[in-house]
């Protein structure tokens, strides 16, 4: 019954010692796999020393993509399940237990950790706030299931949905798509308190027209989504 | 015959035996040949035989035939295009998948040739 931390990382020099330690302190039983997605700095010998398995693709295929890698090893290697687990440092691993709760206990297919269910300190900008609002109303009235937090990349995946996601797995923005995708496959999808930290890597910051932009592309990713044939399983 | 006509079906046939030529060289995989070879018989037929242009154009109410080649030409290069966006987007998926087994395929590797070599630095047979 083991699991798979899939830790995606890009140029994650900064943080990913950092996380492989946190995951290796608080969740012991589950082996730790690094995506590197075509870093071109350290991120893959730092976390090939601290003893994690790691994968260099050949070249940068994004979050998605990454990912996916992740979900295939994850099947090929027989695991029962997958967690992801961003590598820039904004997720803390003392909340794996929690989040694994309802995939253990057979109750959900995806579990994804919403830092908007939790109160612990968490800020961030205006346009932040406004952009995840719409996004957590557009993608709850889809799949029918209140979704507070779209883009969290702390998430769970059971066998089913690994099995799923490794042929089909969105490359844009895949946080978001994939609830639209599961939902239309008919997995369970389940979300849970997680409490976040800020991030301790890069920053992030973007102006209101940028979000704006982002807005209509994911809207768009996600009108394309739903004209999908998805099998239901 | 004029002139106009002599230079159309010369061009028209350039055109299907440059595409004749490509497929014979193996420069151009049959599957996207069938879609050339159709559009220059197509050219070669008009060109030559305009009584046959006129009358369809004018059955569809175009007053000026030529334009009737144009319409054509748009919707064969519409349909061209169409398929070439197919085209590159399985082959983008292919890619994908492609970087996608060799990462893992050179993590298995690595781990292989790290048991390999544990096993040969331990001292043999005593």
């Amino acid at each position: 019954m083991k699991i798979l931390v899939i830790v995606p990382a890009y140029n994650e020099e900064c943080c990913v010692e950092g996380v492989i330690e946190d995951i290796s302190r608080y969740f012991p039983s589950g082996d730790i796999l690094v995506v590197n997605d075509g870093s071109g700095d350290m991120t893959s010998d730092i976390a090939r020393n601290l003893g994690a398995k790691v994968i260099d693709l050949p070249y940068n295929l994004g979050i998605g993509g990454a990912m996916q890698t992740g979900f295939l090893y994850a099947l090929n290697e027989g695991y029962v399940g997958a967690l992801q687990f961003d590598a820039d440092g904004q997720h803390h691993a003392d909340q794996i237990e929690k989040i694994l709760k309802p995939f253990l206990s057979g109750s959900a297919d995806m579990v994804v950790g919403s830092r908007f269910l939790s109160d612990g300190g968490f800020t961030s900008s205006v346009q932040r706030r406004i952009g995840s609002k719409i996004l957590s109303f557009v993608v709850s009235s889809i799949i029918r299931q209140k979704i507070t937090d779209t883009t969290s990349g702390f998430r769970v995946y059971g066998r089913k949905t690994l099995e799923f996601f490794s042929s089909v797995y969105p490359e844009d923005y895949p946080e978001v798509e994939a609830f639209i995708l599961a939902h239309k496959k008919g997995l369970r999808i389940v979300e849970v308190p997680s409490e976040i930290g800020p991030r301790t890597g890069g920053k992030s910051s973007i102006t209101f027209s940028e979000a704006f932009y982002y807005m209509v592309k994911v809207m768009l990713a996600i009108s394309v989504d739903l004209m999908k044939r998805i099998d239901r399983t | 015959m004029d002139i106009v006509k002599i230079i159309a079906v010369i061009v028209s046939g350039f055109i299907f035996f440059t595409v004749i030529e490509l497929i014979r060289r193996d420069h151009l995989k049959e599957r996207y040949s069938l879609i050339w070879l159709a559009a220059s018989i197509v050219l070669i037929v008009f060109s030559s035989w305009r009584g046959l242009l006129h009358f369809i154009a004018l059955k569809l109410g175009i007053y000026y035939p030529p334009s009737f080649l144009f319409l054509l030409a748009i919707g064969f290069l519409v349909v061209l295009l169409l398929h070439f966006s197919t085209v590159i987007s399985s082959q983008s998926d292919q890619n994908k998948r492609l970087a996608q087994e060799i990462g893992i395929l050179r993590s298995r590797l690595d781990l292989l040739e790290k048991s390999n070599d544990s096993q040969d630095s331990e001292p043999s047979k005593g």
